[in-house]
């Protein structure tokens, strides 16, 4: 086998994996900085026991982000070695930052903020949550610096066969750093909030902590509903603009155009075929692309015929994954909305079968975010760093075939064992619920 | 005049002496964790490192980050080269991280029992890897460097040579030791003298190990001890080095454990200090030509701008973080107490 596929495999089903935990974590953690502070703050007993509850699951989910996370550390050097050698003056520095500024602060305040309940302040105990999100959101922010240097490389020269760092505040600030930053954190608070409102909607189902329950969902709801609503506008837009101009072949792959046009369709459902390229049963707002991505509905957009064919990324898979995370994207601004207007008229509670649908929406935004990474990541293929090097090229050479697959189907096996054993803890905690309320709050 | 790539081949070894230190006594105190048999021993032994450890693995995280910006081309050899190594070291780290959590949500006392062993073996394990690999690099391995680009001829087997595994052993030792004394600030009573003999097991074990691998290194890697013999730096060194091994059984004895784990901390930075003096400034020495090929603090690093930046950056988040770990192990300071938020 190819250990050039295998090492890809290997990074995508890797980093996939661990990149269902970094989102909850963070959305998750700056919901608790509020709930805490109302809890701490009012001396509210319902939001202490909320926040009590997820800041046992935040640990939950922390644990195996960590533990995802140490793979991810290691493998630029264990299985992408070319790369690691030629990009590493300016690759590794955001790593290292990452380390120093985040991952420190993150760790070392869950342990006081998981343990610290009975043995400081309130204020302090507060802190540490807030150090948590503060620490999560940097190591976010720092790991997608690196991650948006290889789409949109910047500040750098190529010297010494290789890429040497001459301007660090260009290369952290590339074109895509912020756009990619805000995209994903957005996407992170979504992910947290539908967390939330599925326990509580499970909850109101059963009716079990009903009290607690509907202070959750009516926090939630409206959490994730201001989420997504930045999510599509600015984030998504804006991110989706920067596309347009710094990787205008992903920009034609993931939205369908396959030829070079004046006032561009967007295409809002296909079927894309590949060969040739086509897109099967199009439904099309014409001009609305080329309006979206350059303020202008009649400005040229350039279609995959203007590039040389060993310099597009693969068609299909980018454009059925960000056309899905899109939908969802849709989806989750209708069902937060709905869920709001029902909050207003004090329905929601009583609608089983809406809260069904709530519960069932629960891992969506991280398939959504699945998506936006193959379309990111596959879009910007055949390139490890656009323009510069190629995938290719960047494989570990020491690295055999046998010796990946071994790793492969030990992270596979790891990998399923962890998740079951993640979901079942998690499924039980949930069934057991907050603590009952007493009518006092623990001082 | 020191130079950017000196001062970050310190910072490296800076790096690695404190997680050496502080997940050190993790690992030590997972080693103890296999062989003990009482339930709420065990518990109190994971609780003692439940709050800080994973604090602790930064220093593995961050150290890895440092040598992949300062000295990248050692972060992709050595790496990839040690793959088959590094891929089961991950299989156990991975496993111990999720130990205490698990162990957490668990109900029944089996299922916290399979945790206590996840965290037991997969402590045991990278205790023992890590010398391992030092080991390998002190001996040297075997890469080339061919129109400029660093070949390596690494294989699995031959990472297993009995040097290795000594010094595998004499790191495993020097861990069980950190382990049990850390453990003797945390633990009272029976519990406490059953650490107090794992500490000075572990400090017999160390020193004779740490002997007879001195001594096997000047037959195996006699290039570590060129021209390091007439360095001041060399000898300062190695006084600390025996002020921490003559106090430590000391200490015990009187039972000043906070002292003395404070010297067996000034032990292991010594050790690290003392190999990092005589490969100085080799990062990767070569077993094919030591002269031509091995990987240097120079041949082997990023840009001088690169290291510059990256000093700022580590001058202005490394304090901070040292600032608040000292603040978390004071919260945590004393005797293990068992609440409901306890693993
Ligand atoms: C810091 C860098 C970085 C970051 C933050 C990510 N990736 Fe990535 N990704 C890479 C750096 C990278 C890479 C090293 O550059 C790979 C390996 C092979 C390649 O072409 O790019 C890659 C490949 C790669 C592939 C396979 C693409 C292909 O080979 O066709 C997928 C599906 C993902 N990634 C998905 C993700 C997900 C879900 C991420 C969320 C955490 C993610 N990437 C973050
Ligand atoms: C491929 C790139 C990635 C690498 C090398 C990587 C590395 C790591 C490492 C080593 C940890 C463990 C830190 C600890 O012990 O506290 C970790 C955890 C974490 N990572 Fe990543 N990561 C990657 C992708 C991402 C991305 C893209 C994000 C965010 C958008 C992210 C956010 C986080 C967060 C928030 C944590 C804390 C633990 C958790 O959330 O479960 N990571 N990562
Ligand atoms: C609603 C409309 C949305 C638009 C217009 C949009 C736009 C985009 C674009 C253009 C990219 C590709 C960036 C690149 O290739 O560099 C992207 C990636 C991504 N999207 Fe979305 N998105 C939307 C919704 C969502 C939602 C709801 C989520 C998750 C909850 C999500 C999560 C992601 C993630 C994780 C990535 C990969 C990281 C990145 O490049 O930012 N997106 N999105």
């Amino acid at each position: 086998m190819d250990p050039l596929l295998l090492a890809r495999l290997q990074f995508a089903l890797t980093v996939g994996f661990h990149f269902l935990f970094p989102p909850l974590t963070i959305g998750l953690a700056w919901m608790l900085v509020i709930i805490e502070a109302i809890g701490w703050k009012k001396k509210d007993e319902i939001y202490a026991k909320i926040g009590k509850f997820f800041g046992k699951v935040l640990g939950l989910i922390f644990a195996v982000g960590v533990a995802t996370g140490i793979v991810m550390e290691f493998q630029f050097g264990t299985n992408w070695s070319e790369y690691s050698k030629f990009v590493g003056d300016v690759f590794g520095a955001p790593l290292a930052a990452e380390g120093v500024f985040a991952f420190f602060l993150e760790s070392t305040f869950l342990g006081l903020y998981i343990f610290g309940r009975e043995r400081v302040s309130k204020g302090v105990h507060w802190f540490s949550i807030l150090m948590v999100a503060v620490g999560s959101t940097i190591s976010a922010f720092w790991i997608l610096v690196a991650n948006s240097w290889q789409q949109t490389p910047a500040g750098y020269v190529i010297q010494n066969n290789r890429a040497e760092l001459v301007d660090f505040w260009a290369a952290v600030f590339n074109p895509s750093t912020l756009p990619r930053f805000f995209h994903t954190f957005g996407a992170s608070l979504i992910s947290g909030s539908f967390l939330m409102t599925g326990v509580a909607a499970y909850w109101l189902i059963r009716n079990k902590h009903v009290e607690i329950a509907k202070r959750a969902i009516n926090f939630s709801i409206i959490f994730g509903l201001i989420a997504s609503l930045l999510e599509l506008f600015p984030f998504g837009h804006e991110h989706a603009k920067q596309v347009a101009k710094t990787q205008p072949e992903k920009f034609a792959a993931i939205q369908g155009l396959y030829k070079t046009q004046e006032g561009a369709p967007l295409a809002i459902f296909a079927i894309p075929g590949t060969k040739p390229p086509k897109l099967h049963f199009p439904v099309e707002i014409p001009g609305l692309l080329s309006w979206l991505a350059f303020g202008d509905i009649n400005a040229e957009i350039k279609g995959i015929n203007e590039f040389p064919p060993d310099e597009i990324p693969p068609l299909w898979l980018t454009f059925v994954s960000y056309h899905n995370m899109v939908v969802l994207g849709l989806y989750f601004i209708f069902v937060t909305a709905l869920a709001a207007y029902f909050i207003k008229k004090k329905t929601l509670y009583e609608k089983k079968k809406f809260l069904k649908v709530l519960l069932w929406s629960t891992p969506l935004p991280l398939i959504a975010c699945q998506l936006g990474w193959i379309a990111a990541e596959v879009g910007r293929q055949p390139w490890i760093v656009y323009k510069l090097m190629k995938t290719r090229d960047a494989v570990s050479i020491t690295v055999g075939a046998g010796e990946l697959l071994f790793s492969i189907i030990m992270f596979v096996l790891i990998y399923i064992l962890l998740l079951s054993i993640f979901l079942s803890l998690l499924f039980r905690w949930i069934k057991k619920g907050p603590e009952p309320l007493t009518g006092e709050v623990a001082q | 005049m020191i130079d950017l790539n000196t001062i970050w081949f310190l910072l490296v070894g800076v790096l690695i002496i404190g997680y050496a230190i502080l997940d050190g006594f993790d690992l030590g105190v997972g080693v103890i964790q296999l062989f003990t048999k009482d339930e709420k021993e065990r518990q109190i032994n994971i609780n003692a490192v439940g709050p800080v450890w994973d604090g602790n693995e930064v220093w593995l995280l961050t150290g890895g980050g440092a040598l992949f910006a300062a000295f990248p081309v050692v972060y992709a050899t050595v790496f990839s080269g040690f793959y088959l190594a590094f891929m089961l070291l991950l299989f156990f780290l991975i496993f111990r991280a999720v130990s205490f959590e698990f162990r957490k949500f668990s109900e029944t006392a089996e299922a916290k029992k399979k945790w206590d062993m996840a965290f037991a073996i997969g402590s045991t394990v990278p205790a023992l890897l890590y010398g391992v690999a030092i080991g390998n690099i002190m001996k040297g391995l075997p890469i080339e460097i061919v129109d400029g680009k660093v070949v390596s001829k690494i294989t699995f087997l031959g990472l297993l040579n009995p040097f290795a595994i000594l010094i595998g052993l004499t790191g495993f030792a020097m861990f069980v030791m950190q382990g049990a004394i850390y453990l003797t600030m945390k633990t009272e009573g029976a519990h406490q003298e059953k650490v107090i003999k794992w500490a000075n097991g572990g400090w017999i074990a160390f020193v004779a190990l740490y002997v007879i691998s001195t001594i096997a290194t000047l037959f195996v890697a006699p290039h570590l001890f060129q021209g390091i013999l007439n360095n001041i730096l060399f000898w300062t060194v190695f006084l600390l080095l025996l002020a921490g091994i003559i106090y430590t059984p000391i200490g015990l004895k009187s039972k000043k454990y906070g002292w003395t784990f404070l010297a067996s901390s000034v032990t292991i930075a010594a050790v690290i200090g003392l190999l990092a003096i005589s490969l100085y400034p080799n990062l990767v020495p070569s077993s094919i030509d030591l002269e031509k090929f091995s990987l240097t603090i120079y041949n082997a690093s990023s840009s001088q701008y690169t290291l510059k930046t990256m000093l700022i950056i580590a001058l202005i988040g490394m304090p901070v973080v040292i600032g608040y770990t000292i603040f978390i192990y004071r919260v945590f300071k004393g005797k293990v107490i068992i609440t409901k938020d306890s693993y």
